[in-house]
């Protein structure tokens, strides 16, 4: 058996980095990754068949209803070389799969030195799994091409293989074959990972040096913080330091995963393994520090530590203003897992008290609100999403704007907003359609290239506002779900930007105001005084709705005032239900908000806020 | 204990109009293939047996009995008589005691209304609606709108003291001009009192179907609001004074069983699905008459369900009820917080202002068009 049990296999901090190999997965959402890694748990037998479950290694619901993986973690695999019958240790790195996370990406791929490219085979190679394939390559992983899912009806590994063989530079033969789901194939791969994958290299006697690539909050544990130890050594025994803060923290514990946590004594060149400090916050051991011995610290911290800026902004609020200390505790607890979630309170005149987040991007956005609202039963409104714009004055001051309310009144010599390249993977019959919505977005082509007969890549700068605002969705249903879309911060520029403000009676609606491009001024007012039209109730006096950059009003609509509101009929049997619905209107009206004397019920800023993908969404949750 | 009035609800018609969600029912829909006489044979002693085991003491007689339906008119009289009879034998009738009789024109003639009186009605109400055949149409009434003017001249001379038409206003189709020919035509006979209804699309009705399906549109609240401002000028032109948001009447013709629910007096309704309000407690009966019928027979409660209000529940229905009666709601029935808001509603001209001088919180004709906002506001 090529399985070698755990006692026997050879153990952390006394593992000669020969017999070590350490790889990551790169590979899209539902290409099947998570169902590999099972198989792979499963043929090393480090979890027992009886204790096998689906997804075995993604920890949390949410990873696994969307079938994502938000946080990487570290397994160490125990196995017997089928070719030369050797005994190694595999360390399977897990890296999360999504655009937002590229930097927690690039943290896991540096703490690898080979990657699995894994593409489903009937599907091809996604725009995320090409841009983290580039990092990979750029950090000089050894890239083994797998195809997963040949025992699919719909596989076309002759196609797929020879698209990757084209990317990487290797024959199509190269590529393995493999089922996460029968396990055909399963065994070779990690035959060839041993054969293809360098053994790590590092200085047994020089400083300590680890690469901090993932630290997950634990409620029992506190901070327990992933590590690849590239010099020296560490051992339970000693104090550590983290070079970026210099804070030295008591070593608790120091283990292996395989996949639960194993303590150990230590780890060594080469190894990959926890450390656990009591540190509470993960703030405090963050993605890509360096970890070093406090008694014998290391000069040289190992290259790439960087603060994650937040790219998106949003106002969170909850819907029952009662729930604002719900929310702000909900956020502190999250943020404890999340070091590049940051919040500050704001308030809004129309949405009560909430706080003002900043994201990594879209996805991240989406899931720290579904997890909001799910960890802590919350609900939760949300407006437009918005970047960071510098905002230039006349006085040669610059402002940073991360609220449409902050936007300064006149006075601007030049405002810049943040630029990406963007990737987007797609059949080539969708070109034009794509194209067309790009060059909507103020998108400026760079470049295009077939990456088989019928697949092609398309590659744009375009604003990054534009892309926040539903430009995902739209991609999606213009090529029926076909694309896929990639993108990375490459500077700002200058735009032609204005604040649209919307009035109801004259008075602005903090929640609504909006940054948007001059050309597109106009039409974002005239979709939002319709919207607002059709969702506001009449009340007992006309109210005009109008959108205004500055105080030029550049689209009006009105809403006539009510003249009938009354049931004509109140007989004996009509008395209890008319109580009742008067009843449910007063807590409606509690729930009103009021701007200036016009009443909006919350459902009116919800529906606003929405974007037509919302909108579908919910239609297809009521069905 | 205040005086109690009787609701008779009778839950037969021939046939259902196509806007109607009350609890009525085709006796076809009862019974396959059965006829009326069938299904209703033993309806009254059902509303009899009921009335035996009501555990009610009233004090004073009975001040008013409202037959609604369903058509209650369908009825053979000598059978409706029975109920009136148990009711004057157990309670005793007040000399004035108000008896009336819902009708449809079609189902009624000069013997029959005779009959009625004999049985001890003395008011009848019938349904008129329009008088116009397309807005009929979409109602699914089946009424001869000629027969209005007969029936109305023959209750009169069968001697009922007050003789009352309903019409519905804000029928998909209906325009200004159609509304006022009906209401012209209601006020040209010689009626005491009149009901004039906006049309309610109610869920579960054919018509609430055929506005879905797009088939009809419903008018826009602003022409509502015009109709009922048409018939409020026309009915007080002609000595009809409005008395409640949808009624009005020559003077001493008021419906007083209408009265007693607007002013939340004690009430008992017998048959399925009627509703009875005595001593603060409101329930209301099983819907279905067939389950009805069964469980007086089985000795079996027929209470579907209760609520006893709170005394805020109580204090919200009453401004409610009070504010679509022309006396409207005394000062001292309101808080000082109720009382602020409603002095706005006297500024903008919904609240009449010699009524607020009076201390009373009175609609003026504007007012009543959003009576219902203005309760929202007074008693959140």
């Amino acid at each position: 058996m090529p399985a070698i049990s755990l006692s026997k296999a050879p153990q952390p901090a006394s593992t000669d980095p020969a017999q070590i190999r350490n790889f990551c997965i790169i590979a899209h959402i539902d290409h099947g990754k998570s169902t590999l890694a099972d198989r792979m748990l499963g043929i090393t037998e480090v979890v027992d068949p009886r204790h096998m479950r689906e997804q075995y290694l993604d920890r949390m619901d949410i990873e696994r209803e969307r079938g994502i993986t938000i946080k990487s973690q570290a397994v160490r695999l125990p196995w017997r070389s089928g070719i030369d019958g050797g005994e190694y240790i595999l360390n399977m790195i897990d890296t999360p799969g999504h655009v937002d996370f590229t930097y927690e990406v690039s943290r896991s791929l540096a703490a690898s030195e080979g990657a699995i490219l894994l593409v489903d085979c009937a599907q091809g190679i996604e725009a995320q799994t090409l841009a983290n394939l580039y990092l990979a390559m750029e950090n000089n992983l050894k890239i083994i091409p797998v195809l997963n899912k040949i025992d699919l009806p719909a596989a076309q590994p002759e196609k797929f293989a020879a698209e990757l063989a084209k990317l990487i530079g290797c024959e199509p033969s190269d590529c393995l074959r493999v089922s996460g789901k029968t396990g055909e194939g399963v065994a070779d791969l990690l035959d060839q990972i041993v054969a293809q994958i360098p053994a790590p290299q590092g200085d047994a006697n020089a400083p300590a040096r680890a690469l901090i690539f993932d630290s997950v909050y634990d409620v029992y544990r506190g901070v327990v913080t992933y590590v690849r130890v590239v010099d020296g050594h560490l051992s339970s025994r000693d104090q550590i330091q983290m070079f970026s803060t210099g804070v030295r923290h008591e070593m608790l514990e120091v283990g292996v995963i395989s996949p639960e946590p194993v303590p150990s004594k230590g780890l060594g060149v080469g190894e990959v393994g926890y450390l656990i400090t009591g540190v509470k916050d993960v703030r405090q051991s963050r993605v890509g520090d360096t970890v070093t011995n406090f008694n014998n610290p290391t000069k040289h911290p190992l290259a790439g530590y960087k603060d994650p800026k937040p790219m998106v902004f949003s106002g969170l609020y909850p819907l029952d203003g009662a729930d604002y200390p719900l929310l702000r505790e909900a956020l502190d607890k999250l943020q404890l897992n999340d070091a590049a979630l940051v919040y500050e309170p704001e308030s809004s005149a129309a949405l009560g008290f909430g706080f003002r987040c900043g994201f990594l991007g879209l996805l991240h956005m989406e899931i720290v609100r579904e997890r909001l609202e799910r960890e802590s039963n919350l609900s939760l409104i949300s407006t437009a999403p918005n970047v960071v714009y510098n905002v230039k004055l006349d006085d040669g001051k610059t402002l940073i704007v991360t609220n449409p309310s902050e936007f300064p009144e006149g006075k601007i010599q030049s405002v810049e907003e943040p630029i990406v390249r963007s990737t987007i993977l797609a059949p080539s019959e969708f070109i034009g359609a794509i194209m067309e919505l790009c060059q909507s977005r103020r998108g400026v082509l760079l470049g295009m290239d077939y990456l088989s007969e019928d697949r092609v890549e398309i590659r744009y700068t375009l604003p990054l506002a534009e892309i926040v605002f539903d430009f995902f969705d739209k991609l999606k249903s213009s090529t029926r779900g076909y694309a896929s879309l990639d993108y990375e911060a490459i500077g700002d520029a200058e735009g032609e930007l204005v604040k649209v403000d919307i009035l109801l009676q004259g008075e602005a609606v903090d929640a609504f105001s909006a940054i948007v491009h001059r050309d597109k001024a106009y039409a974002y007012g005239l979709m939002m005084t319709a919207k607002l039209r059709e969702l506001i109730p009449r009340q007992q006096f006309e109210v005009p709705i109008q959108a205004a950059i500055g105080s030029r009003i550049i689209a009006r609509e009105n809403i006539r005032a009510i003249r009938k509101d009354v049931l004509a009929k109140c007989y004996g049997g009509d008395i209890s239900r008319k109580r009742k619905l008067l009843e449910k209107q007063k807590e409606g009206k509690k729930r009103m908000k009021m701007v200036g004397r016009v009443e909006v019920p919350q459902e009116a800023f919800i529906a606003a806020l929405a974007t037509d993908a919302d909108i579908e969404k919910a239609k297809a949750a009521r069905k | 204990m205040s005086a109690l009035s009787f609701y008779v609800h009778i839950p037969y018609c021939v046939k259902r109009c196509g806007y109607c969600d009350f609890n009525t029912y085709t006796p076809n829909e009862l019974r396959e293939g059965a006829s009326l006489q069938t299904v209703s044979g033993d309806y009254i002693d059902a509303v009899l047996q009921e009335l035996e085991v009501a555990k009610v003491e009233a004090t004073g007689t009975v001040p008013t009995i409202f037959f609604g339906g369903g058509t209650p008119s369908l009825l053979p009289a000598k059978d409706l008589g029975r109920v009136i009879s148990a009711i004057k034998e157990r309670w005793g009738l007040t000399p004035e005691c108000e008896i009336t009789l819902e009708a449809n024109p079609d189902s009624v003639d000069q013997e029959k209304l005779s009959q009625f009186r004999e049985a001890g009605f003395n008011r009848i109400s019938f349904g008129m609606q329009s008088v116009k055949p397309h807005v009929l149409k979409v109602l699914d009434r089946t009424h001869n709108p000629e027969s209005v003017a007969r029936v109305v001249h023959d209750a009169k001379s069968a001697g009922f003291q007050s003789v009352s038409l309903d019409l519905i206003y804000g029928t998909p189709g209906e325009s200004l001009d159609d509304w006022r020919a009906s209401v012209e035509a209601a006020l040209s006979l010689p009626i005491d009192h009149l009901s004039a209804y906006a049309l309610i699309v109610e869920s579960g009705t054919k018509l609430a179907a055929q506005i879905k399906r797009g088939d009809l549109s419903m008018p826009d609240d602003d022409l509502m609001a015009d109709m009922y401002l048409l018939v409020n000028e026309l009915c007080e032109a002609v000595g009809l004074s409005w008395y409640e948001l949808s009624n009005w009447s020559k003077a001493g013709h008021e419906s007083q069983h209408n009265i007693a629910y607007w002013k939340n007096a004690d009430w008992w309704g017998l048959g399925p699905g009627a509703h009875s309000h005595v001593q603060g407690v409101r329930w209301w009966n099983v819907k279905h008459p067939n389950l009805y019928k069964e469980n007086l027979r089985n000795g079996i409660s027929i209470v579907h369900d209760r609520e006893l209000l709170t005394q805020s529940q109580h204090q919200d229905e009453a401004i409610m009820l009070s504010i679509r009666l022309r006396e409207g709601i005394s000062h001292k029935d309101l808080t000082e917080i109720q009382k602020k808001r409603a002095i706005g509603y006297v500024t903008t001209g919904h609240l009449s202002d010699s009524g607020w001088k009076s201390g009373r919180v009175q609609l003026t004709p504007q007012g009543r068009l959003i009576a219902d906002r203005i309760v929202r506001e007074l008693v959140v």
